[in-house]
């Protein structure tokens, strides 16, 4: 794939706006610089007062930054848009698939899809879920796909998100928000809205209830006030009309989980966690964790709880899983995938490591159980030293590893001190699965606010943006 | 709903309210000194406001003696002190932070843009002017989040707890400050009737706005005796304790449960004695020792109420 060439979002390489950023570009044009400085400021005040923070780790305790909010939107015409939908729903269904699968008869390996080293010795594959049934057979409720374009406006999925994804409130805060600081826009553009996603999710999570629970009761369990993604735990509750809860506001008596209510302990039937497997039950995982609920995992066997996403569903998209997804869907589906992975290096494979380690200037590599933006190297980037001393690490232990291509991702025009400018971006969609598949157009679409930076986690300097999905 | 959540919103209602309450007591202070100069005087009244919010000693741990600038930057800014205006406020938005889910957002916003705005209130500001708007700021944030939460709050167990929070801090700020200026009459029952000292009872009154209320209702000159009928035992009278303990009284009938019974008749007990009490009866047997008792059954009664209803595990 061409590695120099940057896709703008707005603007075609002869210099004309593409047809669908035709009507915002006039509008944004002859939008005066003054009025532009007024409108970035009520949006940095509407977002502080509303408290849309987020904590970073490793700062200063209890500092809450803001996550950068940029005020040109990324805008998708619905036609591309329906091709990206059907590829989230193929690709969403195919893991679930994948899932149920290997935590019962593991057909895709007998069948020789994907080595069995590669799932049974990972980590992230939970033996305790072995021949346990979940409800619809589906695991994870809720997915965030990462989706690049390259050089030539191409989709490409960077990653599957299926433990925790987060994001999805800055999605909806971005669309408020826009919608407050320039309604006049939204009366010229036919928007897709995105609003009824809360409505989504809890239909979504009353339809795995266990069998049998006509009325169930929905929580969503937090890590706690400190955790870097609070606000959004704390506003999808609210916004589904679902308790927010701890681990130490739930227990667990007989195999059935309650809560500790004013009234009493009140019986809960599924809960939304927001915390990592290895802190849902001290008694099963992690002994020390304080997050989690004793008895948990016995609950969950016995069927008397769901939980989402299901314990285990950490196999599905662990980065060294994810260079099988497209055989998953060959697999299960019986179909071509529609979105395409980014070419990967396996670095277990002894050819691809011998290639990898004479190209380290110019990929990516990333540590397979990483998250954040943490733990890579990105080759052109990095200094001789960097490159030597990441070697090195490779070449330790070379199958916590994968490489990729150094992509050029697309850009967006973004305002920054000096005025409006290109900045890349990606795109994270979020899939939910339950009765059915379904998603609300568009996603979150973050920016690296750095000048020709690629990093866009909330963690390293990204910001975000609202996206449209124009439907005429 | 959770124990949890019932523990916050309780918190976060008794922070506000005492935030409320600690400026009006610097205000009527700051007041009173503008019309007493003498340096014994004031230094006098700030020692025994110190007093009454427990800072006394942690305060002349720093300072050598009580001046009126130290002691409203204690009570007022103090990192040291747990107790200041802008710690109760911090810790309202903390726990209003820890169930930001369950408030509306406008109520979480106000709190926030609380906690937001006080640091444009710093030390330097101290002048007599600067200090009279901040304790205006904060009574007006504090009727601002009670409009909030009324004005937008479900009207279930969440909006109970939390004005259970407002009632039961109030009714103990309300005998404090009665207690602070009552102090120095030592049960001498011949000054209840003393109506010389206008100015004393008329910023007492004004602390918790009532002055125009006891204009109102007694259509005559200010006494002592008056002053602490109204704000004792008048149930119309929105800060006293008669009104602070018939709110408490009623929502614990509204949110009892099965471990709730003793709580809910301590509360009777309480409410009916300023609702059938009489004045003289309390001034008879002595106004410091009943508001002394009155403060320990309210104490009381608050860590029933946690243990009743918000100490999670006691719930299993």
């Amino acid at each position: 794939m061409p590695a120099a060439q940057i896709f703008d979002e707005m603007t075609a390489a002869d210099g004309a706006v593409r047809a669908h950023y035709a009507r915002y570009s006039r509008w944004l044009a002859a939008l005066p610089a003054d009025r532009v400085r007024e409108k970035l400021a009520e949006a940095d005040t509407l977002f502080r007062r509303a408290g849309i923070t987020f904590a970073v780790y490793g700062d200063e305790i209890g500092t809450e930054r803001l996550i950068p909010f940029d005020i040109v939107p990324r805008i998708i015409p619905v036609a591309e848009w329906n091709l990206i939908e059907r590829g989230l729903w193929q690709r969403v269904t195919a893991l679930n698939a994948f899932l149920h699968d290997v935590y019962h008869d593991q057909q895709i390996l007998r069948a020789g899809k994907i080595p069995p080293e590669q799932v049974l010795c990972n980590a992230q594959y939970r033996p305790e879920m072995q021949g346990i049934d979940v409800p619809m057979d589906v695991y994870a409720q809720i997915a965030g796909i990462d989706l690049v374009r390259a050089g030539a406006g191409e989709y490409y999925v960077l990653e599957d998100n299926l433990r925790v994804p987060s994001g999805v409130s800055y999605m909806l805060e971005d669309r408020k928000a826009m919608m407050r600081l320039f309604p006049e826009v939204f009366a010229e553009h036919p928007v897709a809205p995105v609003e009824h996603y809360p409505d989504l999710l809890l239909d979504t999570l009353r339809s795995v209830a266990p069998a049998g629970v006509r009325e169930p009761t929905v929580v969503l369990l937090t890590p706690g006030a400190s955790n870097s993604a609070y606000f959004e735990h704390a506003f999808l509750a609210q916004q589904m009309g679902i308790e927010l809860v701890e681990g130490q506001d739930l227990f667990v008596d007989d195999e059935v989980v309650y809560m500790r209510t004013t009234q009493g302990p009140r019986r809960v039937d599924v809960i939304y966690r927001r915390i990592d497997d290895d802190y849902l039950d001290p008694l099963a995982f992690k002994p020390e964790s304080m997050l989690g609920v004793p008895g948990l995992l016995t609950a969950y066997r016995a069927g008397r709880v769901t939980i989402s996403n299901a314990i285990g569903s950490g196999i599905a998209d662990d980065k060294s899983t994810y260079p099988y997804v497209p055989e998953m869907i060959r697999f299960y589906l019986g179909e071509e995938p529609l979105l395409q992975n980014v070419p990967t290096w396996i670095l277990s494979r002894p050819k691809d490591l011998q290639y990898v380690l004479s190209h380290l200037d110019e990929l990516v590599v990333k540590e397979v159980h990483g998250a954040g933006g943490y733990g890579m190297l990105i080759g052109p980037r990095a200094s001789r030293v960097e490159i030597e001393s990441f070697r090195n690490k490779i070449i330790t232990d070379p199958a916590r590893y994968i490489a990729q291509p150094t992509l050029a991702l697309s850009a967006c025009p973004t305002f920054v001190e000096s005025g409006l400018a290109p900045r890349h971006i990606d795109l994270r969609p979020f899939v939910l699965s339950g009765r059915d598949v379904s998603m609300v157009p568009g996603g979150l679409t973050r920016v690296a606010l750095r000048d020709g930076s690629l990093v866009v986690n909330s963690s390293q300097g990204g910001g975000t943006k609202d996206t449209w999905v124009l439907t005429c | 709903m959770l124990s949890r959540t019932a523990d916050h919103l309780y918190w976060m209602a008794r922070y506000t309210e005492r935030a409320e309450n600690l400026a009006r007591m610097l205000d009527v202070n700051c007041r009173m000194t503008l019309l007493r100069q003498e340096d014994e005087a004031v230094r006098r009244r700030w020692t025994s406001t110190l007093a009454i919010v427990g800072q006394l000693q942690p305060f002349l741990l720093t300072h050598q003696s009580v001046s009126q600038p130290a002691a409203i930057d204690w009570i007022s800014f103090e990192p040291a002190n747990p107790g200041s205006i802008e710690q109760c406020l911090d810790r309202a938005r903390q726990n209003a932070h820890a169930v930001r889910g369950t408030l509306t957002s406008e109520t979480w916003e106000t709190l926030n843009a609380t906690w937001l705005e006080i640091r444009g209130f710093r030390r330097d500001s101290v002048s007599v002017q600067g200090i009279t708007n901040f304790f205006e700021w904060v009574k007006f944030r504090s009727h601002l989040a009670r409009g909030v939460i009324e004005g937008t709050m479900l009207h279930d167990d969440a909006l109970d707890f939390t004005r259970l929070g407002t009632y039961l801090e109030r009714a103990d700020n309300t005998a404090r400050i009665l207690d602070a200026h009552f102090a120095s009459f030592a049960d001498d029952a011949s000054k209840y009737d003393d109506a010389a000292d206008y100015y004393e009872w008329s910023a007492l009154l004004r602390s918790v706005s009532a002055f125009e209320i006891y204009r109102k209702v007694y259509r005559d000159v200010i006494t002592p005796r008056r002053v602490a009928e109204l704000l004792m035992l008048r149930d119309g009278m929105p800060r006293s304790l008669h009104h602070s303990m018939s709110r408490v009284h009623a929502i614990l009938v509204k949110v009892a449960n099965v471990r709730s019974v003793e709580t809910l008749r301590r509360a009777g007990e309480i409410q009916a004695s300023l609702q059938y009490g009489r004045i003289d009866e309390v001034l008879t047997s002595g106004l410091g020792r009943y508001l002394e008792e009155f403060l320990n059954k309210t104490s009381d009664l608050g860590a029933r109420i946690g243990e009743d209803f918000l100490v999670s595990a006691a719930t299993v």
